[in-house]
């Protein structure tokens, strides 16, 4: 092929530098929008959607729950697409950041990396859950206290990380809690004020 | 207009406290006192969001489902440089569920784009769940045209090397604070240079001085990495658009997406309620924005459009490289005779990349010179990220000032004490090294097992930035109930609690009795979330409007209890005369009699009041403690003491979370992050989690913050921002830390354990 040599028009603008550098887009390409534009499509879709979906029944937060997924669904999609129990998030979808850290039964995992089907009938708890009657966790009660959260996107994950430990170990000292969030990413930097906060929830919870 | 004059406090704490006098508007409240004799604000009160966040209630733009909604998802280049012959659509036009397909355009004259790095986005499809998208996503077929590239910096300065841009290009502002320079040369793939503003004459300055030390450091691409990435949905409806956006800017998203689509803003609304991290990254429409605008006028359904983690690592943004140069002189007594800087960056196919203005202004120095580069190459494009130009500049200036110190065999912190002009500085110094006990340091690798302790500090200068873009509506009701609303966003300072703070404090109420509405472009203009502007900016104004709503209704009161208004105060939720105090009736009941069912007063940021600073930058000086194991080449932080001014802080918790964010992210630079692309191929090698190292709950050290509080009296508030100071220092005080560690100077992060290594190697 031959190699062509861009010559644009002399002193591209920042609107048009910017499109190239892909911060923004521009120019509507239509691609005959009607071809696809068909709303009563969405019935015959579903019977050509791969491996079928299929009905389950889910133990989340105490409640049977009804669930028509795909086989392929993680556990964390189909707590935030299927059930909208969005508290539970999806940051890195393989398992390096515990932002999806849910417990099935009692047990902390990553809902990225488990299979909605694999939960059978054991129990999902998810941040949604774990405020009982109205009353917040201690470990909830601590976070607001200390300032545990900036922007709140890790904040689900580090409870459910760290009111797993005080469940086991209700005298952890600073290093201990760091062990257990050691897996939970928190870009803005809140880890001091989770530390105290958990430090501070064992101390109430006594 | 009209003005009157009233008292303020002036001074930093730790000193007495003045009162000064400024003549302000009439419509503003007098000054408050300092912070000890207020109620609400200065205080570490809850953030009103805090139950949300903790209980999983708060909705993302992430979280949000609307009825008919499509999942967008974005085709991306495979190739770092390239023309394209040709897009095939056919299949996934054909594939059941997918309803829209958008080609990206970045030359007006083309049919399709140039592409300019691996991973530049080029093709949207919008379907009915994210599986079908992707399916769609990988039947388009793309013929690439490929040409030569360059990702590496220095390659990219050579003659030889393939070009970016043949034509010059310009940047555009952010609300990110960077700094912009226009109308700059470009040769072959080098911009510049920015030369900033000048002083004196080098060669005199260098002349006078007693010892001149030439050095260079590096610095690395980081990445923002927000939790939440990138994106927005985009409901386009022929009454209106509404956009839910991840975003630090409702207003810099409203005002693009109408100049894109032609609209006229008023038919944009922009809404963010709970933002998942943008650090200087999400100003602006942003690629996905736009493809979502697209596909969602095309299908006329809610398009949904995220970043996935790795388009989030290279299309959203990063903070530039540098290789700085620095030349400076000094006089045995410690004054600096000149400043010569000369530095490159690379902000991929963007601009931005220089080192700040922190060598210009922060010391006092006769003869100053610096000349900055930018450099493009294949890579994504760079975006402003917490103090851009800062972090990178001080990495090297301060680096710089240790070693000075050396040379003339005076302490790092008397130096600084020598050259500083910043009474805010000077007074950081003095809390900072007494809480830090600067006077434990010891001479350079004292310590002779194989673990070496070292202590560095480390200074830095950030702008008090104020827009007066900022405005803010107070509401009474008849039941008494308050509410703020602003278009500004919280993005995780705690922006709303804030608000309601200063309402609550002028009204004599409690924080939580105040309600914010925020994150809404129906609601008052107010700047993004950038450059630390928005507590500056947006608190003076809401105080301004809840002292104007507090007057009308002073106004009712008078004529209630047949007194002069100008006699009434309200405190303690009881308003009374202060010439006759059984002239009273509770803040309550005068609320019940009002004539209509609200008061509203809408007011916008005014000026700087006139008058002196105590010093034109947002001051801080940090130290840092850290262990070196000298067989593993390991660096283990032990203490980090911040010391830190905002002028005067609000919310001292809320700052507090900021300044050790702001550690922490500067600990990751300085060790951690790197964002790696292969020579061979111009991909990312460490887009993900696990591979792009940062810092986690094993990394932190204890952090301790001394805060300043430092009256200026320049508005009705008198508060500064903290994101951008915060961050800035830590890396030049690890840096100074581990050389005196080790006593081998290490002038490039991140600072790995193989450099570490080979820095021993050369003892």
């Amino acid at each position: 092929m031959e190699d062509k040599h861009i010559t644009p028009k002399s002193g591209i603008t920042r609107r048009g530098f910017i499109k190239g550098a892909g911060l923004t887009t521009v120019g509507s390409v239509a691609l005959q929008s009607g071809v696809f534009a068909g709303t009563e499509k969405t019935e015959e879709v579903k019977k050509d959607l791969g491996p079928d979906a299929v009905n389950i029944t889910m133990n989340v937060n105490g409640k049977i729950r009804k669930l028509n997924i795909e086989p392929r669904a993680t556990l964390a999609k189909a707590l935030r697409e299927d059930l909208q129990l969005t508290g539970t998030k999806i940051v890195c979808d393989r398992g390096s950041c515990s932002a999806c850290t849910v417990w099935i039964d009692n047990t902390p995992v990553n809902a990225c990396m488990t299979f909605a089907m694999d939960v059978g009938d054991k129990e999902v708890t998810t941040i949604e859950g774990l405020a009982k009657n109205g009353k917040l966790h201690p470990i909830q009660q601590a976070f607001i206290d200390h300032d545990a959260s900036q922007c709140g996107y890790c904040t689900p994950g580090m409870i459910m990380s760290t009111a797993h430990l005080l469940s086991r170990n209700p005298n952890p000292t600073i290093e201990e809690v760091k062990h257990a969030t050691r897996g939970n990413y928190c870009r803005c930097g809140t880890y001091p004020h989770v530390f105290e906060a958990t430090l501070s929830a064992a101390k109430k919870m006594k | 207009m009209d003005t009157k004059k009233i008292k303020m406090p002036y001074g930093i704490t730790g000193e007495k406290i003045q009162e000064v006098e400024r003549e302000v508007p009439i419509t503003e409240p007098d000054g408050w006192p300092v912070n000890a004799q207020l109620k609400q604000v200065g205080k570490s009160i809850k953030r009103l969001d805090a139950e949300a966040k903790v209980t999983g209630a708060a909705r993302y733009t992430s979280d949000m489902q609307l009825p008919g909604m499509l999942i967008g998802r974005a085709l991306i280049a495979t190739y770092p440089s390239a023309n394209i012959k040709g897009i095939d659509t056919s299949a996934a036009e054909k594939l059941p569920g997918v309803y829209g397909i958008h080609i990206m355009k970045n030359e007006d004259d083309r049919e399709y784009p140039i592409i300019r790095y691996a991973g530049q986005p080029i093709v949207a499809v919008a379907a009915i769940n994210e599986d079908i998208a992707e399916e769609a996503i990988d039947l388009i077929k793309v013929a690439y045209e490929r040409k030569n590239f360059v990702v590496d910096i220095e390659k990219a300065m050579t003659p030889e090397s393939p070009i970016v841009y043949e034509a010059a290009v310009e940047q555009e502002e952010s609300e990110g604070g960077e700094e912009i320079a226009e109308g700059l040369k470009l040769e072959g793939n080098v911009r510049g240079p920015n030369q900033g503003q000048p002083r004196g004459e080098l060669e005199a300055g260098f002349a006078a001085a007693d010892v001149v030390l030439e050095q260079t450091y590096r610095t690395q691409v980081q990445t923002h990495n927000a939790l939440e990435s990138h994106g927005m949905i985009v409901d386009w409806r022929p009454d209106g658009v509404t956009i839910y956006a991840s975003t630090q800017g409702t207003q810099g998203v409203r005002d693009e997406f109408a100049d894109l689509f032609d609209l006229p803003r008023s038919k944009v609304r922009v809404i963010v309620e709970y933002m998942g991290g943008g650090f200087g990254a999400k100003h602006g429409l942003g690629t996905y924005g736009g493809a979502a605008g697209h596909l969602s006028k095309m299908t006329g359904r809610p398009v949904k459009m995220m970043a996935s983690r790795k388009e989030e690592q290279i299309s959203q943004g990063n903070r530039p490289n540098s290789i700085q140069r620095l030349k400076v002189g000094v006089t045995k007594k410690g004054d600096l005779t000149a400043i010569e800087q000369e530095s490159y960056g690379t902000a991929g196919v963007g601009l931005g990349a220089g080192v700040g203005g922190v060598a210009q202004g922060m010391y006092t120095c006769p003869n100053f010179r610096t000349r900055q580069y930018d450099v493009f190459t294949h890579a994504g494009p760079g975006a402003a990220w917490r103090a851009p130009g800062a972090v990178q500049g001080i990495f090297g200036l301060e680096q710089m000032m240790d070693e000075l110190a050396e040379a003339i065999d005076m302490d790092p912190m008397a130096l600084r004490e020598k050259i500083d002009p910043s009474r805010i500085r000077k007074a950081a110094r003095k809390m900072g090294a007494e809480r830090f006990d600067w006077s434990r340091r010891k001479p350079k690798a004292s310590d002779t097992g194989p673990i070496k302790k070292g202590i560095g500090m480390a200074q830095s200068s950030w702008w008090r930035i104020h827009n007066l873009n900022a405005t803010v509506e107070v509401k009474l009701l008849r039941d008494g109930a308050l509410e703020v609303r602003s278009g500004v966003q919280d993005i995780g300072t705690g922006t709303k609690t804030i608000l309601a703070q200063i309402v609550a404090e002028e009204f004599g109420l409690q924080t939580e009795d105040v309600m914010v509405r925020i994150g809404d472009t129906l609601f008052p203009d107010a700047p993004g979330s950038g450059g630390s502007q928005v507590t500056a900016s947006i608190t003076p104004a809401a105080r301004n409007a809840a002292y104007q709503v507090k007057m009308k209704l002073f106004d009712q009161v008078a004529k209630i209890l047949e007194v002069d208004a100008s006699t009434l105060k309200l405190e303690n939720g009881m308003i009374f005369s202060t010439k006759d105090s059984s002239k009273k009736i509770s803040f309550q009941e005068a609320s019940k009699k009002l004539p209509v069912s609200q008061i509203t007063a809408t007011e916008s940021r005014t000026p700087e009041y006139k008058g002196d600073y105590l010093h034109w930058d947002l001051g801080s000086v940090q130290f840092a403690e850290l262990s070196v194991d000298t067989e593993t080449g390991h660096i283990h932080i032990d203490k980090i003491v911040a010391a830190h001014s905002c002028g005067r802080p609000i919310n001292v918790r809320q700052v507090e979370s900021q300044i050790n964010g702001g550690v922490i992210q500067g600990i990751s630079y300085a060790l951690y992050e790197d964002r790696i692309l292969d020579r061979n191929t111009g991909h990312m090698v460490n887009h993900t989690l696990d591979t792009y190292k940062a810092t986690y709950a094993a990394d932190i050290p204890e952090i301790d913050i001394v805060l300043l509080e430092d009256y200026n009296a320049k508005s009705s508030t008198d508060a500064y921002g903290i994101g951008e100071p915060a961050n800035i220092a830590t890396a030049a005080a690890i840096a100074n830390a581990v050389y005196n560690a080790i006593g081998v100077r290490i002038r490039e992060i991140p600072i790995t354990p193989d450099k570490v290594l080979k820095a021993l190697n050369q003892v």
